[in-house]
């Protein structure tokens, strides 16, 4: 099986052919750096991103939050129903954490609230 | 006599107090009309800002934090929810706000830092009817951020500039349905890592060369067409298609916001759409300075951070008179440079010249060019309209002339 795939290591943007054998990267092609074989083998095997949204306080004010980590990306849409529920109670500082674990990484506020 | 006053309390200008305090000003006052310090940051909850600055990826309020506590921790003035309507040439600022009313403050030293605003629709002039549910990117970017209102559920979005980018993964996690967005260019404005991560990510397509040729609907947005346009960027006719949607989003420029800078006669860059500047970032009149989004708009505020610490440590040498203006150099670009900052060096010292070029290009060579000889060359493998560069010159080239230039050459 192959992938396609763009760098975005660098303004460069190779575009890129990975070989995948049971999900296992065999070969990467068009890629110019070390780097951009590095990007394709984790974009391939294990992509993750970090999410950051908004939850509503309890006393209504809107708080900018994100995963203390990234986490896999295909459980970003099951994430967002997860943070979607959360209702902080203010005073919050940035790092304060919100939710616990969400597929493996807490969601902290990235604002302070008073 | 206030020593220093800077307009605007977002990234560029808290960053231009800092570095002037740091450099032993003491009396500066920031006016802010938000009623908080942070500016554009404070809806930009994605993250990806500080790489540079700071080693990390944080969110624009995180960014923005940083900045306001290094600022906070100084003696700096801060006034908040104030107006600045008038700056003239011999530095006095106009101000108003619900405490003071209108006042007036003589500055030795100005710093413009307001930043910059969305071009909007009026200048579009897109055939149709106007109903509601057309926003500029940044509009909704706010109404969903900040206010917790998603403007709309079927979405389409022209430009691919890089708020446009970001609000397309912001909308589709909120659960609207981002249909396409349609880049007029062949090539899109955004940085490759937001076409990646907002759109690929999420199946969302990029229409390339595709500009938006009616709107539809009479109280709401009901749909627009799109059409696929030739190399003159006019729509090609037969390949129109009509999309139903309820929200057009436009991401489609931005414009330093210089209504300030004409009061106080500023001299204007007609590219750039901001003041002319020297290597400190002191425009055509004494004792004001520019820096941030108002000066040009940057891709990156940690290049805006970089910026604004020349313009504040530059501001406080112009208050303690170390300044010394010895030459006076004009930077010219050829075409495929679009424009330079500074566009003036007016001191002999190591410079670094800011520039975007104009399009896509590989394998290219940069080039200054001295009484026409090349004095620096530079090759870069890959360059993008979206994507600022530099070159560094060193203070023996600025010997014996009046003019550099900036060229690209193209294998």
């Amino acid at each position: 099986m192959t992938k396609e795939l763009t760098c975005i290591i660098c303004p460069m943007g190779c575009n890129m052919t990975v070989e995948l054998k049971d999900n296992k990267v065999m070969d990467v092609h068009g890629n110019t750096c070390p780097r951009g074989k590095n990007y394709a083998t984790n974009e391939c095997t294990n992509p993750t991103r970090t999410i950051t949204t908004t939850v509503r306080c309890k006393s209504g004010e809107l708080l900018p939050v994100k995963t203390s980590k990234p986490i896999p990306k295909d459980k970003i849409m099951d994430a967002m129903k997860i943070i979607n529920n959360a209702s902080p109670i203010l005073p919050v500082s940035i790092g304060d954490v919100i939710i616990e674990d969400v597929f493996g990484s807490r969601i902290v506020s990235s604002k302070n609230l008073k | 006599m206030t020593d220093l006053v800077i307009i605007g309390g977002g990234p560029a200008g808290m960053s231009a107090a800092y570095a002037a305090y740091q450099k032993g000003i003491r009396d500066i006052l920031i006016l802010e009309r938000d009623s908080s310090l942070g500016g554009i940051l404070q809806q930009c909850i994605h993250n990806g800002f500080g790489l540079h600055k700071f080693g990390e990826e944080l969110t624009g309020p995180e960014y923005a934090y940083k900045y306001e506590e290094l600022v906070r921790n100084t003696d700096i003035k801060i006034m908040l929810d104030t107006m600045v309507t008038d700056i003239s040439r011999d530095k006095v600022i106009t101000a108003t706000n619900s405490e003071k009313g209108i006042f007036t403050i003589e500055a030795k030293a100005v710093i413009l830092a307001m930043g910059c605003r969305e071009r909007s629709k009026g200048a579009l002039n897109i055939p149709g009817t106007r109903p509601s549910g057309i926003y500029s990117a940044g509009t909704a970017q706010k109404l969903v951020n900040m206010e917790g209102y998603l403007p709309g559920k079927n979405i389409v979005i022209l430009g691919s500039g890089d708020i446009g980018l970001i609000m397309a993964r912001r909308m589709t996690l909120e659960g609207a349905k981002v249909k396409a967005v349609c880049e007029l260019m062949p090539y899109s404005g955004g940085l490759k890592r937001n076409i990646v991560q907002c759109l690929d990510d999420y199946d969302i397509p990029l229409k390339l060369s595709h500009t938006v040729t009616e709107i539809h609907g009479k109280e709401r947005l009901r749909g627009v067409t799109i059409a696929k346009v030739d190399n003159f960027r006019k729509p090609i006719e037969g390949t129109e298609e009509y999309i139903e949607c309820d929200t057009l989003l436009l991401s489609v420029g931005l414009i330093p916001e210089n209504e300030l800078s004409k009061y106080a006669s500023v001299k204007l860059d007609n590219i750039t759409g901001g003041p002319v500047v020297d290597q400190n970032r002191q425009t055509s009149a004494d004792g004001i300075f520019a820096c941030g989004n108002v000066l040009h708009v940057h891709d990156l505020v940690d290049y805006v951070s970089q910026e604004s610490e020349i313009a504040g440590i530059s501001a406080a040498e112009y208050i303690q008179s170390k300044n010394e203006k010895n030459t006076s150099i004009k930077i010219t670009t050829d075409g495929k440079i679009r424009y330079s900052v500074p566009q003036m060096i007016t001191e002999k010292k190591d410079t670094t010249i800011y520039f975007r070029v104009s399009d896509v290009f590989k394998n290219a060579t940069i080039m200054v060019l001295k009484n026409d000889q090349v004095i620096l060359s530079k090759k870069k493998p890959a360059l993008a309209p979206g994507e600022m560069e530099s070159i560094r010159i060193k203070s023996d080239d600025l010997e014996n002339t009046q003019e550099l230039t900036l060229r690209l050459e193209v294998q």
